[in-house]
């Protein structure tokens, strides 16, 4: 180890660092703080901004600390005059061309230029001379441009060419005409792009839809956890009296990184459109009216009641939203079970329930996001990965940039951005080229697949692709199903030779999960045939698509509206005698199946835990308040139990309703599941069924800018 | 990576074509000089051969490249299209404008400014009517931007057209030289 160390010295104080290590990494190791632009942790030096000047004893020139590398017996001087010297000259020159405009700039507060310019730049300019001015770009609707500010640190060229892997900006012209842009114009387009305001020390790139809404110094941050995807990303809400503005990304190493996915940062921009409910709303002989609180509740419970009444426990069901909250799902199981029914679902979106019982009792992807980039091979089946959870997209990108050997079988070839050992698209379809997969792995192994998957394995026929993909599979390498493959139909097939590939492989087998919270809605017991603690219900209930086959009396939604339900499932809304909406919006969709609306908080206006594809329970706060008559639905659920004079509603907090849960998880069974004898074989689908990017939930349909990056990127789904 | 399969035999069937071949524009003669470059870099460096094959798309073009060029240069060296703009718009020998069909420049630096170049320019601009910067209506002359130093200062003052040097100018012989142009 001691070879691979050096000793120098930051303002006289001894420190060790490693060979290779640039001077800032070690400075800022140190807490000497030097002051940069284009240098950023994430990205490859580029050194060009010179604003990170420092003295290094017996070198005549003062040094760039973000690309010298330190050296043994260095002696580096962060603030000696020298340095100071060249750091103040060096923002002399970066605020020539400089606009100053800070009063008009939404950067004004929270601008490194600006912290710079006071920290280490001269008082007053000098320069008189006429300034430079440079057009703006249109970038598209997240995006806006004030290029006249651009100081070209050249972070975001760097960012589309090393982290998005489509490299859109450019520096364009040289010497006093360099721009920064795309030179045919052309809106950025990857679904990570709005990080790139966040790289940009100035106010060259900032967010476009909260433009000129509200100043830094005004808003209060709130730390929240995202609700739209099953990484669960972390981020900062920033509001200004109870309303959101706009959300920004929280380092969380482990999850997001410093990164946030377009959809997590512009979905609050969907908030406050004209179908957000606002007040509890009734139909009462076909006419909607609002009405208070206690005449809905009474009107929602009367309603559930009636329906038991008339049908039985049986013909009551409840559906909720897979990004719901913990404690949301676990007050919906809580009521599902007082009124006596087990007809409970969150998986709205699927098509093929058969055999839940071979399911893990809590899906996730079976390796921590973090450990992703340091995987072997990753085999993707039915996965578009970018759009279903563009941050372990990212994760993914780096393990095969690192070697890792990253496969697909789609039903459509992708365009990932990254190397690709295989791509099986179409062909045969999901299933038949699956098995052909597992087939060629069996036989290099000279093993046998069980019993059960013998037909499906024995018309396969593998090709090159499929022994590739089956060859590269071993320890560090994991089998993932994702989103296109949960809602195909033949989902329960594409998991059992999925499974069965894994375990013969020796791969971790693990699902993309739908929503932010598929893991929490199994441990609430939110499915027919698991309770609380995902322990097997003693009389199961009717899943999703059988409550649709069956026909249901009385119907509880949470979160949910119709586009949310394939079409398969979704007459089950307009054939219920009474549907009772718990939801943040209500468009003419909803308005025309429901019969009570009960206006509920976001998981941007709630308290609540969301627990994400590793397994990582995550709570937060609410960051912003509902909107008018609007409450938290866990409130909402627990004055409904009331109503229903059930017991064990009477939680004062979030915090309470999630302990309740963690002493049912004792009896999490984590045993072998249950196998169905035979897999019937059936076709997969194709083309794809996929909500596409910006179709996920409610609030991300309502995001005006999520919606026309869309439309500019052409998605045909979103 | 050797083993690299991409089996899109579902989609071409389907009708679906992938990207349009933009790299169809480039002439065989340019594909050709551009291979030639490539191999003279390690596998998977095309962005070292931009200048080169810009170089031989823009001579085949009378002189000045356009955005579906510089795409076709980007498809066929596999590059982000803007990496190829980038070099297209730092060089002053690339023109990302319709141009034309004879490059001249003058040049301004110390040698040729002692020598009377800034007389050269001033009467090559009155005589073709346009300003450094700009072409002939006819297309026939494209007056670049001033030199700084081709590199010819003991032949000041001095000016090159279309790649050839001419060196102790007058206002007569820039006459006669602007007139063999065709
Ligand atoms: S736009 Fe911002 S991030 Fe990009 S080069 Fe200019 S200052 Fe840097
Ligand atoms: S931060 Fe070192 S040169 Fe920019
Ligand atoms: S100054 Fe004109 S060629 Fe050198």
């Amino acid at each position: 180890m001691s070879d691979d160390t050096v000793q120098l010295e930051v303002n006289g104080v001894p420190v060790t660092a490693r060979k290779g290590q640039m001077i800032i990494e070690v400075t800022d190791a140190a807490d000497a703080y030097v002051p940069r632009f284009c240098y950023h942790p994430k990205l490859s030096i580029a050194a060009n901004c010179r604003m990170c000047l420092v003295e290094v004893e017996n070198v005549p020139k003062p040094l760039p600390a973000c690309a010298t590398p330190v050296a043994d017996g260095m002696k580096v001087q962060t603030r000696s005059g020298r340095a100071l010297a060249a750091q103040r000259a060096t923002m002399e020159f970066l605020l020539i061309n400089h606009p100053l405009d800070c009063p008009i700039c939404d950067q004004g507060g929270e601008c490194e230029l600006q912290d710079l310019a006071m920290g280490f730049g001269r008082d007053v300019s000098r320069y008189t001379e006429r300034k430079r001015v440079v057009k703006d770009k249109d970038l598209g609707p997240l995006v806006s441009t004030d290029m006249t500010r651009c100081i070209h640190c050249t972070r975001c060229v760097r960012f589309g060419q090393e982290i998005a892997g489509i490299q859109e900006l450019g520096t364009i012209g040289r010497g006093e005409s360099t721009e920064i842009g795309t030179f045919v114009e052309r809106s950025v387009g990857h679904e990570l792009s709005g990080n790139i305001i966040d790289l940009c020390p100035v106010g060259a790139l900032n967010n476009k839809p909260y433009r000129y809404r509200a100043r830094s110094w005004e808003m209060t941050q709130h730390a929240t956890v995202s609700g739209h995807d099953c990484a669960g990303s972390n981020l900062y809400a920033h509001a200004v009296r109870g309303r959101v503005m706009r959300a920004v990304p929280r380092p969380e190493e482990r999850i997001n990184e410093t990164w946030l996915a377009d959809r997590d940062r512009y979905s609050c921009h969907g908030l406050y459109g004209e179908d957000r409910l606002q007040e509890p709303m009734l139909r009462r002989d076909g006419e909607w009216h609002k009405v208070d609180w206690e005449t809905a509740l009474k009107a929602a419970a009367a309603g559930l009641k009636d329906a038991v009444g008339r049908s039985g426990p049986e013909g009551l069901g409840f559906l909720a939203h897979p990004s719901s909250t913990l404690e949301e799902f676990l007050l919906v199981e809580e009521l599902a079970s007082a009124l006596g029914s087990a007809n409970i679902d969150y998986r709205v979106h699927r098509v093929d329930f058969r055999d839940p019982d071979a399911e893990p009792t809590v899906p996730g992807i079976g390796v921590p996001i973090a450990d992703v980039e340091g995987l072997d091979a990753i085999l993707l089946v039915g996965s578009l990965i970018r759009e279903e959870v563009p941050i372990l997209a990212h994760r993914v990108r780096k393990a095969a940039l690192a070697g890792c050997r990253v496969s697909f079988i789609n039903p459509t070839v992708g365009e990932w951005l990254f190397p690709v050992q295989a791509e099986i698209a179409g062909g045969a379809g999901m299933v038949a080229e699956l098995a052909a997969v597992l087939q060629s792995a069996a036989r290099k192994r000279g093993v046998a697949v069980s019993e059960r998957l013998a037909d499906v394995v024995s018309g396969a026929h593998p090709g090159p692709g499929h022994d590739a993909i089956a060859a590269s599979l071993g320890q560090e390498s994991v089998v993932w199903l994702g989103l296109v493959a949960e809602a195909d139909p033949a989902r329960a097939d594409l998991f059992a030779i999925a499974e069965e590939l894994a375990r013969l492989t020796g791969a971790r087998f693990g699902q993309l999960t739908v929503g932010a919270n598929s893991a929490g809605a199994a441990l609430a017991g939110v499915q027919p045939h698991r309770g609380r603690g995902a322990v097997p219900r003693p009389r199961p209930g009717l899943d999703a698509g059988a409550m649709a086959s069956e026909g249901l009396d009385g119907l509880l939604l949470l979160n949910l509206e119709p586009e949310d339900f394939p079409p398969e499932t979704r007459p089950l809304l307009d054939d219920a005698r009474c549907v009772v909406a718990l939801t943040p919006f209500a468009d003419d969709a909803l308005l025309s199946c429901a019969d009570v609306l009960l206006p509920t908080g976001t998981f941007l206006e709630t308290s609540g835990t969301f627990v994400n594809c590793e397994g990582r329970w995550q709570s937060f706060s609410g960051a912003g308040r509902p909107p008018g008559e609007a409450r938290p639905a866990w409130k909402v659920l627990r004055v409904l139990g009331n109503f229903l004079d059930q017991e064990g509603f009477d939680f004062d907090d979030t915090d309470e309703v999630r302990d309740a849960l963690v002493s049912h998880l004792d009896g999490l069974s984590h045993g072998a599941q249950d196998r169905p004898d035979r897999i019937l074989a059936r076709e997969s689908a194709s083309p794809a069924r996929a909500v596409g990017l910006y179709g996920v939930d409610g609030l991300v349909r309502r995001s005006e800018p999520l919606q026309a990056a869309a439309a500019a990127s052409g998605d045909p789904e979103a | 990576m050797s083993d690299s399969f991409k089996d899109t035999t579902a989609q071409a069937a389907a009708g679906e074509s992938p990207e349009p071949l933009t790299e169809a524009m480039l002439s065989a003669h340019a594909r050709e000089v551009i291979d030639g470059w490539l191999t003279r870099f390690p596998d998977g460096q095309g962005r070292s051969a931009i200048i080169a094959a810009l170089r031989v798309v823009q001579h085949e073009n009378n002189g000045y490249l356009t955005p579906p060029l510089m795409d076709a240069v980007a498809a066929y060296l596999d590059l982000p299209k803007v990496q190829v703009y980038e070099v297209a718009t730092f060089y002053s020998m690339f023109e990302t404008h319709p141009v034309g069909r004879h490059h001249v420049s003058v040049c301004t630096n110390v040698s040729c400014m002692l020598r009377g170049g800034e007389a050269i320019l001033a009467h090559l601009e009155n005589k073709l009517g346009i300003e450094v910067g700009e072409s002939t209506p006819d297309g026939r002359i494209f007056l670049k931007r001033e030199e700084e130093c081709l590199a010819a200062c003991c032949g000041a003052p001095m000016m090159m057209v279309d790649h050839v040097y001419y060196e102790h100018l007058t206002p007569e012989t820039v006459d006669r030289i602007i007139e063999e142009l065709d």
